[in-house]
């Protein structure tokens, strides 16, 4: 019954047949291009490589701010714009107040976290239970579910768009930042990058050779417009998001 | 759930006579359009404000659509490198000559997981083989996540825009169905209706063993697959079950990690007004050791059915670099008026219009062609810069070129023959305008269509090269 690995090579080999007869006619270049100076054709007028790297696409798409403090007030513009809460503190204590006093507010009884050395000093305060998700403690899917909210680090933030990079590798897994009803990410505002394109370089860096098995943008809490096409937030993932940012420029 | 798994093909001209009756049908259904055209208000102040933000949307319009034009050229070279990657990273990837293979994949991998429950997130492919249809007719429970697939699951109706599956259904339809279904006392709060199906889902996401996502970007350089979502239903569905399958089409791939940079924004922009989707998810294989958690096994089926056809037509090659944003149903006058069910088609809209002939045969679905007005707002709303309308022009010439209509080419030759004498030409005109008011009393058949729905204006009393002869002196 299971399709052997010779039929899967039969299928590949006719598609790619297929594929590589149906390119044998080269096609214009792309509607509204074609006489611009930014057209990709090559000089025998075939596509060509990087041609136009992303470095010329830059400057188009939006800022994501020039120095490091004007990075960070866009991006802290755009999480809020997002609905995404935004609390910037200047030193781990202080989050670890800000945090203990989210969980009183709300009305938290069970938070899950992972070992990081951002989220690790802000435990102290939680006044719930707290478990712990991944290495020694393994995972549970019912423990996790049965959360209030998930704390994890993150990879980076990006200005551009508000958006919170997580990794599956060093954020805690793949459903600590989704399962739960409200997601609270750690950062450094050091950790706030300009560009998506810069955010991949990031993870070039750092990943290369292992890329972690999931890397995730999030861009504000999980939302729906399926009904009548009006915005609904808490669709399946976070209903919220916090994000507490440590640092400042000014003191720098 | 949606239709039955095709068996038989359908009798000739079924598709067109179904779009005409349906259309027509839907044009007289003024509130409904309403309702429709209220739905989709909202997009067009947010795209707008969203599309400010670029510092030059139409130079990045440029960029997206030649990411996309350089990795379609290259498909003969990306998809064995994405392959390989993807491989290195853990996956496994299945290609799938046609619907019928692609199905035969997924039912033998959930056959070797055991698997007792199946969770989906929004995935296009799997409508267009209609997947659903053949798991259950196997036994297996399939839920769909997404909201709106979801209601549209229950409804057991296909999607009704491929990005905004149930923009139709009114909220107190919605109450209804989930009362019926789910046992939920009735609500008028969009916010509410959202909560109960989150609290339904929760469970299944949990007690799933296979999730079934579709993927919106293929990248060659590293091997990942990249998902754009909203709801967060696709991240839960590869992130709990033991088995993650994905489903995308060949067209998918892009080369390099930094073309998203590009793409990632502009899909959320064009086709839903918002800075970024709320997650875009890149997934390298399965559960890595020293991670949490994560599938055991992640398989990906590559599918063609047909996308080779449309590779191999050099002059409309472009419409493979569609994103499946949706903009150009958003901004059609067409889709607006008659409906997203009146296509008949798994992509709705001008973009369903240009690829169905070329996936499912031109002969029968060439009048999609003919479902334009031709206005171009679907070429301007496209952010990979796809000459949609025009691609619509092409299948109408593809198709009188292969199968010529007798009556029309006579009609043609009279018309020149005409045309070449002035004497007869203007007699013709003459006799036009003296019979005009006649015709439009008697209705002949040849005019009765147009005129059921729209007047003639009166007759004038010369011709217009009389009057711009007597204007000359
Ligand atoms: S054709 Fe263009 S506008 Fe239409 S869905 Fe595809 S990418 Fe979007």
């Amino acid at each position: 019954m299971i399709r052997t690995a010779a039929e899967n090579a039969t299928a590949r080999a006719a598609i790619m047949a297929r594929v590589g007869e149906a390119l044998r006619i080269p096609a214009p270049p792309p509607h509204g291009l074609a006489g611009r100076s930014t057209s990709p054709v090559d000089a025998a007028g075939h596509p060509s490589l990087a041609i136009l790297p992303l470095e010329a696409a830059r400057p188009w798409l939006p800022d994501g701010g020039a120095t490091p403090a004007e990075s960070l007030a866009v991006c802290c513009e755009n999480l809020t714009k997002l609905r995404a809460e935004v609390f910037q503190v200047p030193d781990l204590a202080a989050a670890a107040d800000c945090l203990a006093a989210q969980a009183r507010q709300r009305d938290w009884r069970r938070v899950a976290w992972h070992a990081h050395p951002l989220v690790e000093p802000l435990l102290a305060g939680v006044p719930c239970v707290s478990h712990r998700i991944g290495g020694d403690a393994g995972f549970d899917k019912d423990t996790l579910e049965a959360c209030d909210a998930g704390l994890s680090a993150c990879e980076c933030l990006v200005a551009q768009t508000g958006s919170i990079l997580v990794s599956s590798q060093t954020c805690g897994g793949r459903a600590l930042s989704i399962l739960p009803h409200v997601h609270v990410v750690v950062a450094t505002i050091e950790q706030v990058v300009p560009t998506l394109a810069d955010a991949f370089d990031l993870t070039r860096e750092r990943h290369s050779g292992s890329l972690p098995s999931m890397l995730s943008f999030i861009t504000g809490p999980s939302r729906t417009g399926d009904i009548e096409r009006i915005l609904v937030l808490g669709a399946h993932g976070p209903k919220e998001l916090l994000v507490i940012l440590v640092g400042s420029h000014a003191a720098q | 759930m949606t239709a039955a798994l095709p068996s038989s093909p359908p009798a000739a001209g079924a598709a067109k006579r179904q779009f005409l009756h349906d259309a027509a049908e839907h044009v007289r259904d003024v509130g409904h359009r309403e309702f429709v055209r209220r739905a989709l208000g909202g997009y067009y102040t947010s795209r707008d404000t969203q599309k400010a933000r670029y510092r030059d949307w139409e130079q990045a319009r440029d960029a997206a659509s030649m990411a996309k034009w350089s990795a379609v050229n290259r498909l003969d070279e990306l998809l064995p490198r994405f392959e390989a990657a993807f491989t290195a990273n853990g996956g496994q990837v299945h290609w799938a000559r046609d619907a019928e293979e692609a199905r035969r994949i997924v039912l033998e991998l959930l056959a070797t997981a055991k698997a007792k429950a199946v969770i989906k997130s929004k995935c296009m492919t799997s409508e267009e083989i209609h997947l659903n249809q053949a798991l259950e007719a196997d036994g297996y429970g399939v839920v769909e996540s997404d909201l709106g697939e979801f209601i549209q699951q229950l409804r057991g109706e296909p999607p009704y825009h491929f990005v905004f599956p149930c923009m139709h259904v009114r909220r107190d339809e919605i109450s209804d169905l989930f009362g019926q279904h789910l046992g939920t006392p009735p609500t008028d709060s969009p916010e509410e209706l959202t909560m109960i199906a989150r609290r339904h889902m929760r469970r299944l996401y949990v007690d799933a063993d296979v999730g079934i996502t579709g993927a919106n970007f293929l990248v060659a350089e590293t091997g990942q697959i990249s998902i754009t979502e909203n709801e967060g239903n696709a991240r839960l569905t590869a992130a709990l079950p033991r088995m993650h399958i994905a489903i995308a089409g060949i067209e998918k791939v892009v080369e390099r990690l930094d073309d998203l940079a590009v793409l990632l924004p502009m899909l959320a922009t064009a086709g839903a007004g918002q800075p970024m989707t709320c997650y875009n998810t890149l997934y390298a294989g399965p559960r890595r050791e020293g991670e949490a958690d994560g599938p055991e096994e992640m398989h990906l089926v590559l599918l063609d059915n047909s996308r080779t056809a449309l590779l191999a037509d050099a002059e409309q090659r472009d419409a493979l670099h569609c994103i499946r944003c949706g903009a150009c149903l958003n901004v059609c006058p067409i889709f607006k008026n008659v409906g997203g069910f009146t296509y008949g088609t798994t992509y709705q809209g001008p973009i369903g219009s240009v690829i169905t002939p070329h996936l499912r045969g031109l002969k029968e679905w060439n009048h999609l062609s003919g479902a334009s007005s031709l206005c171009g707002a679907c070429t301007d709303a496209c952010p990979v810069r796809i000459d949609i309308h025009h691609h619509l022009l092409h299948n109408r010439r593809n198709a009188a070129r292969s199968s010529p209509d007798r009556l029309e080419r006579i009609g043609q030759k009279l018309f020149a023959a005409v045309a070449r004498r002035p004497w007869l030409f203007a007699t013709g005109g003459w006799l036009f305008r003296k019979t005009l008011g006649l015709a439009k009393a008697i209705r002949p058949p040849v005019l009765s269509a147009w005129l059921a729905t729209r007047d003639l204006p009166p007759a004038p009393a010369q011709s217009f090269r009389a009057a711009w002869k007597r204007r000359q002196r």
